[in-house]
């Protein structure tokens, strides 16, 4: 058993923290107030090679491993939530499998520019009538020639207003259920594909996200990615991995909810002494202290399977599931540490509060995530 | 990073895991129906070099660190709670007693607890009025010549009556954590008394008993570490004694698991296995989830021990956390049971009340928060 991090990791955990301090933390507030996309810090992750931390360097990232990227996820987040998500999309739902399904041609072109960050990717899975149960996709991919034409909609893309290539599942074969599904890599700016306007949510309102349409949408065969039918298969292995970059996004709200009601508690007075001094407030300093600490360790935990190469479904599923539920109550804890100025937007706590909400919800609700590790509980 | 044990590691929990399941975990019940103290399974943990696996091998133990120590709790608790903790209270004295003992206190004293001689260790820190605030306690030493006399009373202490080494806190100097001093008392000695074991909810098999010291008289060689020393030692040996309950704590979250998984299979109502209603399903998805948080704060913990590093705010989170998990699971272990976990057919109920304890001893889950609390604030 060995917990420490290596020279590396260390070092870029430090990188990102400043990076967070220095560059999103005091501009966060006002992004999600303005609903601004923070153009300026992406282009910042892209200088310090955010954009494909897992990647390899002759794919454009940085090369380093999965514990590396929770750990700069974790940083990022607790700086502003809606920059680690915009993160988190390019990183674990668009490079990592167009990196580990594509061939190297369109690795060439599809995954190389995004992995450097030059430009955005963005993963739609999700349809109107079709969220957790990802398998009743409508979207259809007709093959003529050697084109397949996409006719269907999506929603909640993260990145979606912002992205140069979208990674869509769509059914080629409708009579196979989720075997009939296939992932496709798609432009932006072709005909046929028409994005909505900009989702207007709780939280994380610095990331935009939207409904995405597909009108006899005509992409070159050679777009597929994986074979015909492998669709399912690829993003449920996405899913795995994207986890445990929601899960460091979790962590890291915590995190800045949690270091925030610390210097709030030291300095507000009541009843003569800080509040830091009452029993109520130390217990739920060291809950919220105890849970982050227990959400880390699941997490390092699921990324080092990965870094293993090690089965971890039920593992990121745990820690996706232990984080998401974690960040809520602390934020919770941290607003009413706060009392009626955590209510308040001249403070940050009601945003981790708003920015905590998602993270339940997104790259499988806590509901699939507990199906995700009963099936594995039950199977032992 | 990796959580993988290492292979003496391994080869210590597979010991363990080997007597857990074949020795101790077909007796559990019947010691807990009659009560009936361990000391057929100690002797076998002795040989098996479980009674000091924290310990050097010069004083009998295993040397294995406390990862090691750690997992192997976590194997005889998911058997049965009782004998992990009279396990661990005998593994934590020699721990002490190598940590702060001079060389000739070591030989003394360690082999007798490592190779069974002793039967236990026993920590006689509580009294009847002073708990979570030790710093209090009443009982005295006074040095008389080139012996100590020790006066008052202890409370809650596990194998209080069959230990045959007995670590004892006493007042040597004035008031507070500073006149406190620890001592080293054979199990019989003179003036050393038990009460009548305690009637408790759970840990039936393991006995609490009050120890009555009246005018018990020992050689001044017993003194541990420095006069005066013995709040610090109390407090590093709770330390360590926290990652040994919440190692406890995650083998009754195991044992838990392992229950319901196995009841959720075979119950069928509405005309399936229970483990189809999502219901049940969540309460074993959550169960999992929190064993899994549990033990690596507990491993954790163990690692900084095992490394040198200060432990201290990491093993009150393991314990506090693995012992509310494990409440928090044996209460659903109960429920998915039905009305079967309510009798003792069945070991979920025994498990439910053994686990009530874990916030309670070696510091109650609001003496873990304090201690978090001021490492936070500091």
């Amino acid at each position: 058993m060995d917990l420490a991090l290596t020279a590396e990791q260390s070092q870029l955990a430090e990188t990102c923290r400043a990076f967070a301090d220095r560059e999103l933390k005091p501009h966060a507030r006002r992004w999600d107030r303005e609903h601004h996309f923070p153009a300026e810090a992406v282009h910042k992750l892209r200088e310090l090679g955010l954009l494909g931390v897992a990647i390899p360097e002759r794919w454009g990232g940085a090369g380093m491993d999965t514990v590396a990227y929770a750990l700069a996820m974790e940083e990022v987040s607790r700086g502003c939530a809606s920059t680690g998500v915009i993160m988190s999309v390019n990183n674990s739902l668009y490079c990592a499998p167009v990196n580990r399904f594509g061939t190297d041609a369109q690795k060439e072109k599809w995954l190389a520019p995004f992995a450097r960050g030059e430009r955005l990717g963005c993963f739609a899975l999700t349809e109107p009538e079709a969220g957790s149960d990802a398998a009743a996709q409508k979207t259809t991919a007709v093959r003529q020639g050697d084109s397949y034409v996409l006719n269907g909609s999506k929603n909640f893309i993260t990145n979606g207003p912002n992205a140069a290539a979208v990674l869509v599942f769509a059914m080629t074969d409708m009579s196979k259920g989720h075997k009939g599904i296939s992932a496709f890599l798609v432009p932006e700016g072709i005909p046929g594909l028409v994005r909505g306007k900009p989702d207007d949510k709780l939280g994380i309102t610095a990331s935009q996200s939207c409904s995405l349409f597909f009108e006899d949408c005509r992409i070159p065969a050679e777009n597929r990615l994986g074979a015909e039918g492998d669709g399912f298969k690829i993003a449920m292995s996405t899913l795995d991995g994207g986890r445990i970059g929601i899960a460091a996004q979790a962590l890291g709200i915590a995190r800045a909810a949690f270091e925030e009601a610390v210097a709030y508690a030291k300095e507000r007075k009541s009843f003569g002494a800080p509040i830091a001094d009452h029993q109520a407030i130390q217990f739920m300093l060291a809950d919220m202290a105890t849970e982050i600490d227990a959400a880390r360790l699941l997490i390092w935990k699921a990324a080092t399977l990965e870094d293993q190469g090690a089965r971890h479904s039920a593992e990121s599923a745990m820690a996706k599931l232990y984080a998401s539920e974690m960040a809520n109550r602390v934020t919770n804890k941290a607003v009413q540490i706060h009392g009626g100025y955590g209510y308040l937007k001249d403070f940050d706590a009601e945003r981790h509060l708003r920015d905590a909400r998602i993270t339940e919800i997104y790259e499988g609700t806590s509901e699939i995530q507990r199906l995700v590790i009963s099936a594995s509980v039950l199977k032992d | 990073m990796d959580f993988a044990l290492t292979e003496e590691q391994r080869a210590v929990r597979d010991v363990a895991r080997r007597i857990a399941r074949e020795r101790i975990a077909p007796r559990a019940r019947d010691l807990d129906r009659s009560h009936t103290y361990p000391s057929e399974a100690l002797r076998e943990l002795a040989e098996l070099g479980l009674l000091g696996v924290n310990v050097p091998e010069a004083y009998g133990g295993s040397g294995a660190g406390a990862v090691a120590y750690a997992a192997a709790i976590m194997e005889i608790a998911e058997a049965c709670c009782a004998t992990s903790v009279v396990t661990a209270v005998t593994n934590m004295v020699a721990e002490q007693i190598v940590a702060w003992g001079t060389e000739a206190q070591r030989k003394a004293w360690v082999p007798r607890l490592t190779s069974g001689a002793a039967v236990a260790g026993a920590f006689a820190l509580s009294e009847p009025q002073c708990g979570s605030d030790a710093a209090a306690l009443s009982t005295t030493a006074v040095r008389r010549g080139d012996r100590w006399v020790i006066d008052g009373a202890k409370q809650w202490i596990t194998s209080g009556d069959h230990a045959g080494v007995v670590l004892v806190w006493a007042r040597t100097g004035g008031p507070g954590p500073k006149g406190v001093s620890c001592f080293v008392v054979e199990g019989g000695a003179k003036g050393m008394a038990a009460g009548k074991p305690e009637h408790k909810m759970g840990l039936n098999g393991s006995s609490t008993v009050p120890l009555v010291f009246d005018g018990c008289e020992v050689p001044a060689d017993r003194l541990l570490g420095e006069e005066g020393g013995g709040f610090r030692i109390a407090m590093s040996a709770l330390d360590g004694g926290r990652i040994g309950i919440g190692a406890q704590a995650v083998g009754v979250l195991r044992a838990c698991l392992a229950a319901s998984r196995r009841y959720a299979r075979d119950r069928k109502a509405f005309g399936k296995p229970i483990a189809e209603q999502e219901a049940i399903r969540w309460k074993l998805a959550d169960m999992a989830t929190e064993l899994a948080a549990a033990e690596l704060l507990v491993f954790r913990a163990a690692s900084l021990k095992d490394l040198g590093q200060p432990f201290s705010r990491e093993a009150s989170m393991a314990k506090l956390f693995a012992s509310e998990a494990a409440n928090r699971a044996t209460s659903q272990a109960v429920q998915i049971h039905g009305g079967y976990g309510y009798l003792d057919e069945f070991p979920v109920e025994r498990y439910f009340r053994d686990a009530r304890v874990q916030t309670l001893y070696e510091g109650t889950s609001e003496i873990q928060r304090t201690v978090i609390a001021r490492q936070i604030l500091r």
